[in-house]
């Protein structure tokens, strides 16, 4: 009892967590992969941590070790976790005890944290009764207060919902407020608003710092998203390989990073302050990166012939619609009256109109289901639009039957991608995934012509000729989005639509590939449709840019002016909202 | 070179799991011996047991060589007709293995056309492919081939029988198994087709029947391996289940089943092995397939990979 009254004397004057020389390693058949290399960090009440680094660095790993939650065959090889100083390190009864209760947790997919079984209520009370020792009332009367607390507006009647009858960021405080059901002292958050829209992000991160000061947390935040890192985080920590380059203010660390590999991270952010022309790319060890996919398309433009830039109008869209129902599904089995049939009609693209000029690049920019992702399978003719008109070169793409016309557009239409790993066919060699649409265009290619083109497009991308023969998946994500752009460039295109080419990157290798598509474009005056939920990524990369919101065309804008002075209330919030991260070049 | 072969082989997730799968080594190992029995079977067996000049009616019903009365000229003994138990086996087995493979290769041609194409077009046509499907696997495969071998027999004139009851045979196993290709294919297909490679086929104007065949079907073929070993199995089982009810093969060329249909009506009279070898025969040949699929089933699925 008396070392229990000590320890809660002394609990104020020391740090809430204490890492110290951790080293964790993950044994496989062929090599054993660090996972995490002397780490040391301390984290105090009323604080919020940033862990950042890119994919693979041994961000979650660390988050994992605390609450002992790292997936065999990893295991914790040496070092110290204290909590309060309590040594949290092969202590399975004392995590077991703290786990929920004195840290919680709050993960990245509110889709899969939630069980979709049971009820908000029997959620919340089945871990406040776990860990308090309280009973059904009170239990629930506490449950109502803590939704409150997240701001859900009607909290006794919500609770009674399930998972599903919440919107993803509703879903998202809600496991907040499962995390701080139990009075919690440490609260870990892993990427917790990377599966959410911009404008909701900001809530919960208000949310995040609002619960730390009220109720002196200490906070973990982990994420890849520098942008979070400033808004949000008092001292941030970078991570590379598993070791840690870097921790500070997060002030001072990210306007003057000091090591190489900090540096390297913060320079190819892209900044919401200023458009920069190119991103100043350096490698991890300090040396500058100097792309000159300048000389390589010397070669390109001989064999596709020059091009000039005639700042013609290459594409436009008049009043397309698309509207999604399950008209089709139910009149095949024609369950249910019609009138119910009618309710189910969403309005994907809403009267869309805008056009696309040679050589320059356009902006689309929304919030999940605001149709841009819906307008560029129109435009390719992977979905029929219900109305409106499609015209290419003045030639309409939709006939009167609204079938596709792919000959009025020769294959001059391409599309990269947003997902690196689902875009390429595994069972490709890369050398064949680009050839096919070249031989598709030119039927009597002589192979030593082709193979000087699959050259000149492996270069161009800035690949070696040695990776034609390799399949996809020898390669990173970003090499693979090369491989995209290769294969996009096969046919020769005058317009390139791409559709989150960079989500699913890391931002040093983000900066590469929007560098790559600039070069390109300026080279080769394509003209660009560039798809985004980013807003400091389309700002860098489009001259104009268009805002949807729910299908809906918002607003229509040359991009510095749209940053500068937004008209639309909608395009206003969303620059407000949006993470700040100045340029610091 | 071997060696090196054999490292890289080692080296990958699949070889790995192999030469570290008893069962699996030991089930393909069996498999390896019965196939190249079945194929070398006239310089493995030491009679042709369907040549009439190397049976003598004098041999008829000697047991096992091990047992009283064996003669060590007839390993496991010999049946009513004097026909040497262990040449028959092999014989035997040549057949079941022949209808099996046949079969179950007639079903995935036909399944899995059918499954990727629905999965792929979708619309009227997959509903209609897959109600039939669905009807198909409500009737049980053996009442289907026996079904189907009826109607065979009814139609196809009686010199005919014996010369065509093999090919209505394969006919008639492969019509009752290809809905499970159908399903699986289909189910696979609605994977792939959504898959960001596909739409970049599409886009680059490539026609609905090169991605279907040459992007989609390379990438689904895992799960039909699968399948299609289980299939086996239950193929050779099914084939020796009719050829016992006696709507097989016809007895000159015997198969498994066959026999064992032969060695019932002795297995009270004493004469147990006439039965039982080529009973064990078809049980470890189907068990040893089994397993085989069962460890490829799980070293295939990258969710249960074990590093």
């Amino acid at each position: 009892m008396d070392e229990r009254r000590l320890k809660s004397k002394i609990k104020n004057k020391m740090s809430l967590l204490k890492v110290k020389n951790l080293n964790i390693s993950y044994p496989t058949r062929k090599e054993t992969i660090v996972a995490s290399k002397d780490v040391e960090f301390t984290l105090e009440r009323g604080e919020i941590l940033g862990i950042v680094g890119e994919s693979g660095s041994g961000k979650s790993t660390i988050a994992n070790a605390i609450i002992n939650l790292i997936d065999p065959p990893g295991e914790i090889t040496s070092g110290s976790i204290k909590i309060d100083n309590d040594e949290l390190r092969d202590n399975e009864e004392l995590i077991q005890e703290i786990r929920g209760k004195k840290i919680g947790f709050v993960f990245q997919d509110p889709q899969t944290s939630l069980n979709p079984l049971f009820k908000i209520k029997d959620q919340l009370i089945e871990t406040i009764q776990t860990h308090l020792n309280l009973d059904y009332q009170d239990a629930l009367k506490k449950s109502i207060q803590l939704l409150e607390e997240v701001g859900i507006d009607n909290a006794e009647k919500r609770i009674e919902d399930y998972p599903h009858q919440f919107s993803g960021g509703m879903r998202q405080r809600v496991v907040i407020a499962l995390a701080i059901s139990c009075e919690p002292d440490l609260i870990i958050a892993d990427e917790p608003t990377t599966a959410l829209d911009v404008s909701i992000q900001h809530q919960i991160l208000e949310l995040l710092k609002d619960l730390t000061k009220k109720r002196n947390l200490g906070v973990m935040i982990i994420t890849h998203d520098m942008g979070v890192i400033a808004e949000t985080t008092d001292k941030v920590i970078v991570m590379r390989h598993g070791l840690i380059v870097e921790q500070g203010d997060t002030k001072e660390l990210l306007t003057n990073p000091k090591s190489n590999e900090a540096r390297s991270l913060v320079i190819s952010v892209p900044p919401t302050n200023k458009k920069i022309d190119r991103f100043k790319l350096i490698s991890p060890d300090g040396k500058e990166i100097t792309s000159d996919s300048k000389n390589l398309t010397k070669d390109i433009i001989k064999t596709w012939g020059a091009r000039e830039n005639t700042n013609q109008k290459l594409l436009e869209l008049s009043g397309v619609t698309k509207i999604f129902d399950d008209k089709s599904l139910v009149s095949n089995f024609s369950f249910g009256s019609k009138n119910e049939t009618a309710a189910k009609v969403v309005k994907a693209v809403d009267n869309v109109s805008f056009e696309l000029f040679e050589g320059e690049t356009l902006g689309l920019v929304g919030e999940s289901g605001s149709g841009k992702s819906t307008i560029a399978k129109i435009i390719t003719g992977l979905v029929r639009p219900t109305n409106g008109e499609i015209f290419y070169n003045n030639l309409s793409l939709y006939n009167s039957k609204r079938k596709y016309q792919i000959d009025k557009s020769r294959g001059q239409v391409q599309m990269i991608f947003q997902d690196p790993y689902s875009s390429l066919n595994p069972r490709f060699k890369v050398r064949d995934i680009i050839s096919e649409p070249i031989r598709l265009f030119q039927k009597n290619i002589s192979s030593s012509e082709l193979t000087k083109n699959l050259y000149d497009l492996i270069d161009i991308v800035g690949m070696s000729r040695q990776s034609l023969d390799r399949y996809p998946h020898e390669f990173s994500g970003g090499q693979r989005q090369r491989i995209s752009i290769a294969r996009a460039l096969a046919t020769r295109p005058r317009l390139l639509i791409c559709d989150e080419p960079t989500s699913a990157l890391d931002v040093s290798i983000q900066a590469q590939v929007l560098n790559l598509l600039k070069d390109i474009q300026d080279e080769l005056h394509l003209a660009m449709l560039f798809i985004s939920h980013d807003l400091p990524v389309i700002r860098q990369m489009c001259n104009r840019i268009v805002v949807l919101k729910n299908g809906i065309v918002c607003e229509t804008k040359e991009s510095e002016e749209l940053f500068n002075n937004p008209e639309h209330p909608y395009t206003q919030e969303l620059i407000r909202l949006m993470p700040k991260i100045e340029s610091i070049i | 070179m071997l060696n090196k072969t054999f490292n890289k082989i080692y080296d990958t997730d699949i070889g790995y799991s192999f030469f570290n799968s008893k069962i699996a080594m030991i089930s393909s190992a069996v498999l390896f011996i019965i196939f190249l029995c079945s194929i070398f079977a006239g310089v493995v067996s030491p009679y042709n047991p369907f040549d009439p000049a190397s049976v003598s009616l004098m041999d008829a019903f000697t047991p096992p060589s091990w047992s009283e009365g064996g003669s060590p000229s007839f390993i496991l003994g010999t049946d009513q007709q004097g026909r040497d138990m262990f040449s028959t086996i092999i014989y035997g087995s040549r057949i079941s293995l022949i209808v099996g493979f046949a079969s179950i290769l007639f079903a995935m041609i036909l399944g899995v056309f059918l499954g990727v194409t629905a999965g792929y077009i979708g619309g009227r046509y997959e509903i209609i492919v897959m109600r039939v499907t669905d009807v198909q696997l409500t009737i049980p495969s053996i009442l289907m081939a026996l079904l189907v071998n009826g109607i065979a027999k009814s139609v196809i004139s009686q010199s005919m029988h014996s010369e065509m009851a093999i090919y209505v045979l394969i006919f008639a196993i492969g019509i009752s198994e290809w809905p499970q290709f159908a399903r699986v294919s289909r189910a696979s297909t609605l994977v792939e087709k959504n898959k960001e490679y596909v739409s970049a086929s599409r886009i680059i104007g490539l026609s609905n029947v090169l991605i279907m065949f040459k992007h989609i079907l390379p990438n689904i073929l895992r799960p039909l391996l699968v399948i299609a070993t289980i299939g086996l199995a239950l193929a050779i089982i099914t084939e020796s289940t009719l050829s016992f009810l006696g709507v097989g093969v016809p007895p000159t060329t015997p198969s498994l089943g066959t026999l064992i249909r032969f060695g019932n009506s002795f297995l009270f009279s004493g004469e147990w092995w006439i039965t039982f070898f080529p009973a064990i025969f078809l049980i470890v040949l189907a068990l040893s397939i089994n397993l085989l699929g069962d460890w490829m089933r799980d070293a295939l699925n990258p969710k249960l990979k074990i590093r």
